[in-house]
């Protein structure tokens, strides 16, 4: 899963952007999925209507949520981690302002809202839709601990998830997991209540065979396992997103040790961020909930991290600078 | 015979095509950079504006300065009145030369480092001279995004009929300049 020391920038951007179209197909088709096996469920029970409900119906739930994470995805995750629109009066957090004016004329990119998170954890995240219309939020902790340059590179690094579009794609990413745990609850509980039914209607479909079967343990596998494989997926596209967001915000501030010295300072700072709940873990420069399987490298737990492990990230920005000297 | 003349439509039209996609490449990237200058000159205005608010209120407690005071005052005029892409540039570095100079006797001084308008204007000039480097660096970026696409093969007939030219790039003169951006200027206590 590690990323080799990025050289070429634009061939990972690249990459991204074919990884992440191959992702969302992968969604849509995992929702169509589910959506489908209930409707062959459906029919073969001898209650379903004419056309494949369910599978229409799973597809306008993933289209609709993503949809409407697009209109106002990033106020609520602002929200729900208590941020606050930065105050100029305040000598810090002005430079945090100005910084980030820096690093947006750096990208050529319009400059993000700019929000503060009462909590003294350092950690920040950035969010939105697009490159038009994106926030970046740091915490108080942050702003006490860094120095201006290394406040300059865990900017660049949220400012690349925004010229990146990463922030569109975790905003799509997570509505689509979210439609994928809600259908796979109501799944379970549909066959709960199904189940009774299949029964009393089990000559009709007699003769399907042996490949229908497979078929429905494919799917009733599926189903149940869905959370899991969604979340992992999810975790997975925000992993490789991170390497790439320090290579480029080093790109940005030409100054790969500066990132390097201020993720050292967040990543002593282990306690967890209160303010930052589970679901926005993926969007922070650092795992919020300070857990340790992100600091192992391996199978195990690289599939269960949102974030690559900091002393790999320090060392490969070491590296960067040590090729441009 | 109506078969190949139908072929050749379709080789004029699709070329007619790709011309036009090509030139308007060329015409986003062209406004692109013109952009990335004004971008540029918006932030040197800003430092002009700055430097007169500094200057007065560092006056009082530098008064054994008033050369290299004097110096960024000269320094900060003949910016203003400069005229020209090459002379502009000059002028500026040498502004940015004597403002570091300043900056660097400020230290000398605990008051000012205490005192909140001249920190406040401090990291406004610092944040302006940051801004003035990315928005240098962001020009230059595009304008060899510019100056490649109109050299690269097809596109090179697109940008000589139109008569696109290539634009200058910054260029750092020599070491000593290179190495003024990793001044530190923001007063911090060490």
């Amino acid at each position: 899963m590690t990323v080799a020391t990025p050289t070429n920038l634009y061939e990972q951007q690249k990459r991204n952007i074919a990884r992440t179209r191959l992702i969302l197909a992968g969604f849509i088709l995992f929702l169509a999925f589910l959506g489908i096996g209930a409707d062959v469920f459906l029919y073969g029970s001898g209650v379903g209507p004419g056309i494949p409900v369910c599978t229409i119906g799973a597809l306008l739930l993933g289209g609709f949520s993503a949809w409407w994470s697009l209109q106002g995805g990033d106020k609520a995750v602002l929200e729900s981690a208590h941020a606050v629109p930065v105050d100029l009066r305040d000598p810090k957090q002005r430079t945090l302002d100005n910084v980030v004016e820096e690093m947006a004329i750096a990208a050529g990119l319009p400059k993000p809202a700019v929000f503060v998170i009462p909590d003294p954890d350092p950690n920040a995240f950035a969010t939105g839709v697009g490159p038009q219309r994106s926030s970046v939020a740091v915490t108080r902790g942050l702003l006490d601990s860094l120095d201006r340059g290394e406040l300059q590179g865990v900017i660049s690094h949220e400012m690349s998830h925004v010229r990146n579009y990463d922030i569109r794609v975790m905003t799509v990413v997570a509505a689509l997991v979210g439609s994928v745990l809600l259908l796979s609850d109501w799944g379970r509980r549909g066959l709960w209540w199904g189940g009774g039914s299949r029964r009393s209607n089990d000559r009709e479909g007699g003769g399907s065979g042996v490949l229908a079967l497979v078929f429905f343990v494919l799917w009733f596998a599926s189903l149940i396992l869905a959370p899991i494989i969604a979340q992992l997926v999810a975790m997975a596209v925000s992993r490789e997103r991170e390497y790439l967001a320090d290579a480029s915000g080093a790109e940005l501030t030409r100054n790969p040790l500066a990132l390097a010295s201020a993720l050292q300072k967040i990543d002593a700072a282990a306690a967890p961020t209160e303010s930052i709940k589970q679901g926005v873990a993926h969007l922070c420069i650092e795992d919020p909930r300070g857990r340790a399987v992100n600091d192992r490298e391996g199978f195990l737990s690289s599939l269960l991290s949102t974030h690559p492990p900091i002393a790999k990230r320090i060392e490969l920005l070491r590296q960067m600078a040590y090729q441009k000297a | 015979m109506a078969g190949c003349f139908l072929v050749l439509i379709a080789i004029v039209v699709f070329a007619a095509l790709w011309a036009v996609w090509r030139y308007n490449n060329l015409i986003t990237l062209k406004n692109q950079v013109t952009n990335a200058w004004k971008q540029i000159d918006v932030q040197l205005k800003r430092r002009h504006d700055l430097i007169p608010n500094l200057i007065a209120s560092v006056k009082g407690e530098m008064q054994f300065e008033q050369d290299t005071l004097e110096k960024v005052i000269q320094a900060r005029n003949s910016a203003v009145a400069a005229r020209g892409v090459a002379d502009s540039a000059d002028k500026e570095n040498q502004l940015t030369q004597t403002l570091n100079r300043l900056f660097a006797l400020a230290e000398n001084y605990p008051n000012l480092k205490s005192n909140e308008s001249v920190k406040s204007l401090m990291e406004e000039l610092t944040s302006t001279e940051n801004k003035i480097g990315f928005a240098r660096q962001f020009y230059n970026d595009i304008a060899t995004r510019f100056n490649i696409a109109q050299q690269i093969f097809p596109d090179s007939f697109i940008a000589s009929t139109f008569k696109f030219q290539p634009v200058e790039l910054f260029e750092i003169k020599d070491a000593a300049e290179r190495a003024v951006p990793q001044v530190d200027l923001s007063l911090r206590p060490k």
